[in-house]
């Protein structure tokens, strides 16, 4: 993980501790696990938005773009939609398209990463501001695509959405049910919960690594000045790409999970407002840091859903005039208002080196 | 005649009514610090722009090392062999020193994502081999504790020798420092011209844009002057000095 742990029993007790998480959550009910399962999912959208935004200093507000895709993807080729608009594929595919979980994830990524290149292709000279304004619109561009790409082909099934999707089989066994181990049951909520975290922690792996490499210094130097990253010999071209592609793939691959998961998608899903969550998570957790940006995911996913308990005492307490929905709004953006107002480089930025001035001059 | 390792011909540029470089010729040999003065407006950022890379020429033909090369794209001139600084220092401001000076071997390095995500015995190799060279290159301009600050928090003359450091590690044939001595004090230029004298010992070879005449002078193996955006001088600096036209361009002919 992005956090260098000081021992080995250390990282023990975090193994230990991730991986009994869920069967304490399971004792207070599923709906529990789920809010766990979902702040998983958002970790890898966060982790995948911080190598474009955080790494390479590319603000990207369309980024649920690729999570839609991703999402898409699994949906059509693991529900009887297509077969049922194509009668034609179904002398090939008899039993319909039901590909499996190792087929859909390298092609989640590897789609997510073509569109994320195809997006930054023309965005190359475009930089903050600017930048986002274009990347937002193709974000909406593909879920406009999504809503209505039910005529004149019925692909996409429109607002209507796709399902249902088939769960994800790991090893014969599908994650829908629940799997009974002798000393313990474990429902699909947990099972789910384990196969995101194994993602998660693939996802941080490949972070940490890239961040320190080659690869991953030319982004930041490309995020700090342009101009003399260019002057130092960097194809600014290629690497900016490379941003676009590999922070796609990771929502692509966190898409075709969500869509497994939920069994059913709509463009709804997949609106501007969540784009602007992801980026939130990253900005606030702390840009370009991998603890502060897991962390800002999972306290903005799981917060407004930790929110409800509150929020509903506080409604009867003010005799019902309070709608729950709005005060868990109003609780977040105080939140995040708090957040930035006494820790504006977000709540876990990474270490300040040499805050104080080392002095005038080398000896 | 000693070789040479730029060697630029006949270079022009316009921008709109505005004829900013024309014919300008330029040859400098390996070991030499090169200077190129002018007054205000005379061309020499755009002749230094159009050298590196930023500007594309309307006419010139061009050489660094013996070989012909494109200045079409300043990412392939500074993989061609010439690293820059720029006159307001362009730093990796929230990177470290040794970051900053790691990122400009990036030309001459290849790891990729695959070496990146496996940690390949190879990519290990070229890490280490990138933060120890890295590290003599601080330490050659003098900044070699500095190393894991993040470079804003360095004094204003450690910027410059940082920016200096960065430029060294593309193994450039030339380097090409953009008024390094604006903005220093007495003390500061001092250094920076021990500086400069030790890249020379080393067998590089310098071209320096400066306003800073006495340094340019007390510094420089051989100068060009730039006026109008042609050449109107080059030689020693002794004979620089008394060339009446170069008297002319900066003092402007007397009221007779």
């Amino acid at each position: 993980m992005g956090i260098r742990f000081t021992s080995k029993s250390q990282a023990w007790l975090w193994a230990v501790v991730l991986l009994a998480f869920p069967l304490v959550l399971q004792s207070f009910g599923n709906a529990w696990v789920r809010i766990a399962d979902m702040s998983l999912l958002y970790v890898m959208l966060a982790l995948g938005l911080n190598v474009v935004v955080g790494y390479a200093g590319l603000l990207d507000l369309g980024y649920v773009a690729f999570f839609a895709l991703g999402a898409y993807l699994y949906g059509l080729l693991a529900s009887p939609h297509l077969l049922e608009t194509f009668p034609a594929l179904m002398a090939w595919f008899p039993n319909g398209l039901h590909l499996s979980l190792w087929a859909v994830l390298p092609m989640a990524a590897v789609l997510a990463a073509f569109f994320g290149a195809l997006l930054g292709a023309p965005t190359l000279k475009l930089r903050g501001d600017y930048l986002a304004i274009v990347t937002l619109g193709f974000g909406e561009i593909i879920r406009v695509f999504m809503n209505n790409l039910d005529q004149p082909i019925n692909i996409t099934n429109g607002p209507k959405g796709l399902g249902p999707i088939d769960a994800v089989s790991v090893l014969g066994h599908p994650l829908s049910k629940r799997l009974d181990l002798g000393f313990i049951e474990l429902p699909s909520v947990t099972l789910y919960y384990y196969l995101f975290l194994a993602l998660v922690l693939v996802s941080i792996f490949v972070c940490h690594r890239m961040e320190r490499s080659r690869i991953g210094r030319a982004w930041m130097a490309i995020r700090e000045d342009e101009v003399a990253a260019r002057a130092m010999g960097i194809h600014t071209r290629d690497l900016k790409l490379l941003a676009f592609a590999m922070g796609a793939s990771f929502g692509g691959v966190a898409g075709a999970m969500f869509a497994a998961f939920q069994g059913f998608i709509s463009p709804e899903s997949f609106s501007l407002m969540e784009s602007v969550m992801i980026v939130a998570m990253v900005v606030l957790g702390g840009l370009g840091h991998l603890p502060g940006v897991i962390l800002g995911a999972v306290l903005l996913a799981a917060l407004p859903e930790v929110l409800r308990l509150v929020a509903a005492p506080l409604q009867q307490l003010t005799g019902g005039r309070f709608d729950p929905a709005i005060l868990r709004q109003l609780l977040i953006a105080l939140a995040m208002i708090g957040i930035m107002l006494w820790r504006p480089r977000g709540l876990w930025p990474s270490p300040e080196h040499g805050q104080s001035s080392p002095g005038q001059r080398a000896p | 005649m000693s070789e040479a390792v730029l060697n630029v011909r006949g270079v022009g540029k316009r921008f709109g009514g505005l004829q900013a470089l024309s014919g300008v010729d330029l040859r400098i040999e390996r070991g030499q610090v090169y200077g190129l003065i002018g007054p205000n407006g005379a061309g020499k950022t755009t002749f230094f722009n159009v050298i590196t890379g930023l500007y594309t020429p309307d006419s010139g033909q061009f050489e660094l090392g013996g070989q012909t090369y494109e200045p079409t794209a300043v990412h392939k001139v500074a993989q061609a062999g010439i690293a820059r600084t720029f006159q307001n220092i362009r730093l990796f401001a929230e990177m470290t020193a040794l970051e900053n000076v790691m990122v400009a071997r990036h030309c001459r390095t290849s790891a990729g994502v695959w070496g990146a995500i496996w940690r390949t015995a190879r990519f290990r190799a070229e890490e280490a081999d990138t933060a120890a060279r890295a590290q003599a290159l601080l330490e050659y301009v003098g900044i070699g504790t500095y190393a894991p600050y993040k470079a804003r928090t360095l004094s204003y003359g450690d910027q410059r020798r940082l920016e200096i450091a960065r430029a060294l590690a593309t193994d450039p044939l030339l380097i090409a420092l953009d008024e390094p001595a604006a903005g220093m004090n007495a003390t500061e230029k001092l250094e920076l011209r021990a500086l400069i004298d030790k890249i020379r010992n080393d067998q590089r070879t310098v071209l320096l844009i400066e306003h800073d005449v006495k340094l340019v002078m007390g510094l420089c193996d051989r100068v060009t002057v730039l006026d109008h955006g042609q050449r109107i001088a080059e030689g020693t600096p002794a004979q620089i000095q008394r060339d009446p036209l170069v008297i002319e361009a900066y003092l402007g002919t007397g009221a007779h």
